[in-house]
């Protein structure tokens, strides 16, 4: 007599690892983008062309898990968490491989060069977006323990505190930004002016990434919030 | 009164035949919801379910079992109503059993979670309300009975919501929560011991011979319960603390708990052998008391303690047979299960039921699991659960009770024409 039992149908699939999954994917890509850009700076397209690709299959990949866990997020499931709360966290989360694809295909269309004067800079700048990224994932890596505790006010502080560090790391993206756009203000009349523009925009969306690696954090906590 | 006399012998042993048959089917499915949240924690594997199933089961069947049977045996029917024919309730408990597991079998084979405990009543008081008359039936307990069904999984989900929020308080919120679980787990072993021995010495060993007063019981019982702390105190010795990271070591919180969910998992077969056994051998007992006594409805005070192990013996057949893959069905997918989680929703429906047999209310031992789960998960211990079980479980109740009436109804009448009325 088998009885298909009701407990196998009881629980359902719990979102939370496909969402730090997705996470990972999305931080990889911001990393990545990193390297790409490294080849990049140094007008190295061979050293570049690869990891651009990479970032273009992680973007592909990333919205292939956001679709997923979309379509595994009926109403009829009873979370311990809301799930509207969920969704926003997983679309902050999939702009940050959306703008690493973008800033890839600008630069790569237009085989951008960076001015020598601004590569240090640049250099530094990327590295805290995507320090700030990395930094989202491990704040996200401890959601699985936070709900096992049953969303217990100590995890919720271990969360708490990296959200905090993440705040500051993109404070202090900010900071890089301001010197990388001064740094182009200064040399901006030599250059030729539509590279300029989209020097500047691809200043922006680098700007982005640690903004929405922020917004993560923020969108984290919501979630977590009792 | 002819026929009791002429066919008593053949009659019994056909209804003994029917009786394991529907134990057997207890055994086979039940017990697999029963242990599957323990195994799906991994807190215990499928050998381990098996024999703590086994041995709890029985023990729960053989010590505790006596009330709900007693409530199947006569507690449904007016025995005033059918004086004059007692074949009659031969007949019908008979074509309860078949009835019953009739449709187990077909409910089965299309996957739709069914109540044995729903089964066997709807076929009762359908052979009764039909066959009989309409008068035949304690409407009374049948509504009682009725309402243990909405109750007791609503207690559970209350008992478990509570059990979970207590952890989240003085276990995952303390500062050192691997520390605290060392030191509360063993309180949550006493309560498991405590309650079903309490109820075991009250309500349950009357049927074995032991009469008890209510002061001896609340004595043994708290003595049981730090007996089973002790045990519990001996297995956490055991546990050692092995991965430290610099946060939280849930791993080693939950390895506690997993010990403790080992007591829960005695429990709820404890519980599950005490109200399910019933099911099989309530009408069993019905039909020897009538032909044991000649004709006589309902003079037995006692339940023979060889119908006890019978439908013990059949669960245990039926889960060495069959249950067993049924366990490793569930067991390996509940995923999202921890045993400070599962635990609470063992515990809170093990209490759940085990009242339920002191009181001698037959209530379906899955839903009131289900009901500890949806507790635990308003506390928001589990992450994700599907809420359309709880509207399978509707559909099934809506079904389960006119079909097994239904077939009950039909095989009485069978019955009737193959030996016919004295």
């Amino acid at each position: 007599m088998p009885n298909r039992p009701i407990f196998q149908k009881l629980f359902g699939r719990s979102p939370i690892a496909p969402i730090q999954a997705h996470m990972k994917i999305a931080s990889k890509s911001a990393s990545e983008l990193g390297l790409y850009m490294e080849g990049l700076l140094a007008a190295d397209w061979e050293k570049a062309d690869p990891h651009g690709d990479a970032v273009v299959e992680l973007e592909e990949e990333a919205d292939r898990i956001k679709r997923q866990i979309r379509q595994s997020l009926p109403r009829s499931l009873f979370l311990s968490f809301s799930r509207s709360d969920l969704l926003e966290l997983l679309n902050t989360q999939d702009k940050i491989p959306n703008l690493a694809k973008d800033i890839v295909g600008l630069t790569r269309g237009r085989r951008m060069k960076v001015p020598a004067a601004l590569v240090p800079l640049f250099r530094d700048y990327i590295e805290y977006s995507i320090g700030a990224t990395n930094l989202a994932q491990q704040a996200l890596n401890e959601l699985d323990e936070l709900v096992e505790s049953g969303f217990s006010g100590r995890e919720a502080d271990v969360i708490g505190n990296m959200i905090k560090r993440l705040d500051e790391a993109e404070h202090d993206t900010d900071v890089k930004q301001v010197d990388v756009r001064n740094a182009l203000f200064n040399i901006e009349k030599e250059l030729n002016p539509v590279d300029v523009m989209f020097l500047y925009r691809i200043i922006d969306w680098i700007g982005d990434i640690a903004d929405s690696a922020q917004t993560v954090g923020n969108r984290l906590l919501y979630l977590i919030a009792k | 009164m002819g026929v009791i006399e002429d066919y008593g012998t053949t009659l019994l042993i056909l209804a003994v035949l029917f009786g394991f048959f529907m134990a057997w089917g207890v055994g086979a499915n039940d017990v697999a919801n029963a242990m599957g949240t323990s195994v799906g924690a991994k807190a215990i594997t499928i050998k381990q379910a098996i024999i703590i199933a086994m041995i709890f089961e029985f023990a729960g069947a053989y010590l505790a079992g006596g009330e709900v049977t007693s409530t199947i045996r006569k507690g449904i029917i007016e025995p005033s109503a059918l004086d004059g024919d007692p074949e009659l309730v031969v007949y019908g408990m008979m074509a309860s059993l078949l009835a019953a597991g009739l449709w187990l079998l077909i409910a089965s084979a299309f996957g739709w979670p069914v109540s044995t405990t729903h089964s066997i009543i709807g076929a009762i008081v359908g052979f009764a309300a039909v066959g009989i008359s309409v008068d035949a039936v304690q409407w009374g307990k049948v509504i009682e009975i009725v309402a243990s069904w909405v109750v007791s999984p609503v207690m559970a989900g209350t008992l478990s919501f509570l059990l979970y929020m207590s952890v989240r308080r003085f276990i995952f919120g303390a500062s050192d929560p691997y520390i605290a679980a060392r030191r509360f787990v063993p309180v949550y072993i006493f309560m498991v011991g405590y309650i079903v021995s309490m109820v075991t010495l009250v309500k349950g060993l009357k049927h074995v011979g032991l009469e008890i007063t209510f002061q001896q019981a609340l004595v043994y019982s708290v003595g049981i319960g730090g007996l089973t702390a002790l045990i519990g105190i001996f297995g956490l010795s055991r546990i050692k603390r092995v991965t430290r990271s610099e946060q939280l070591d849930l791993v080693n919180v939950e390895r506690v708990f997993g010990v403790l969910m080992i007591f829960t998992a005695c429990s709820m077969a404890f519980a599950h052998g005490s109200n399910d056994v019933a099911n099989a051998i309530g009408p069993l007992a019905a039909v020897n008391g009538i032909i044991e006594s000649g004709g006589v409805i309902g003079t037995q005070t006692r339940i023979p303690a060889w119908i006890l192990l019978l439908g013990g013996a059949g669960i245990v057949a039926g889960l060495a047979l069959y249950g067993y893959r049924v366990i490793r069905t569930i067991g390996t997918h509940i995923t999202e299960l921890t045993p400070s989680s599962g635990f609470a929703a063992e515990l809170a429906a093990a209490s759940t039921v085990v009242l339920a047999s002191g009181a001698s209310l037959p209530v379906s031992t899955t839903h009131t699991l289900v009901g500890g789960v949806l507790g635990v998960g308003l506390a928001r211990g589990i992450s994700a659960i599907n809420l359309r079980v709880v509207g399978t479980i509707f559909v099934s109740w809506m079904v389960t009770l006119p079909a097994g009436a239904f077939l009950a109804i039909i095989f009485f009448y069978l019955f009737k024409a193959i030996f016919g009325t004295g």
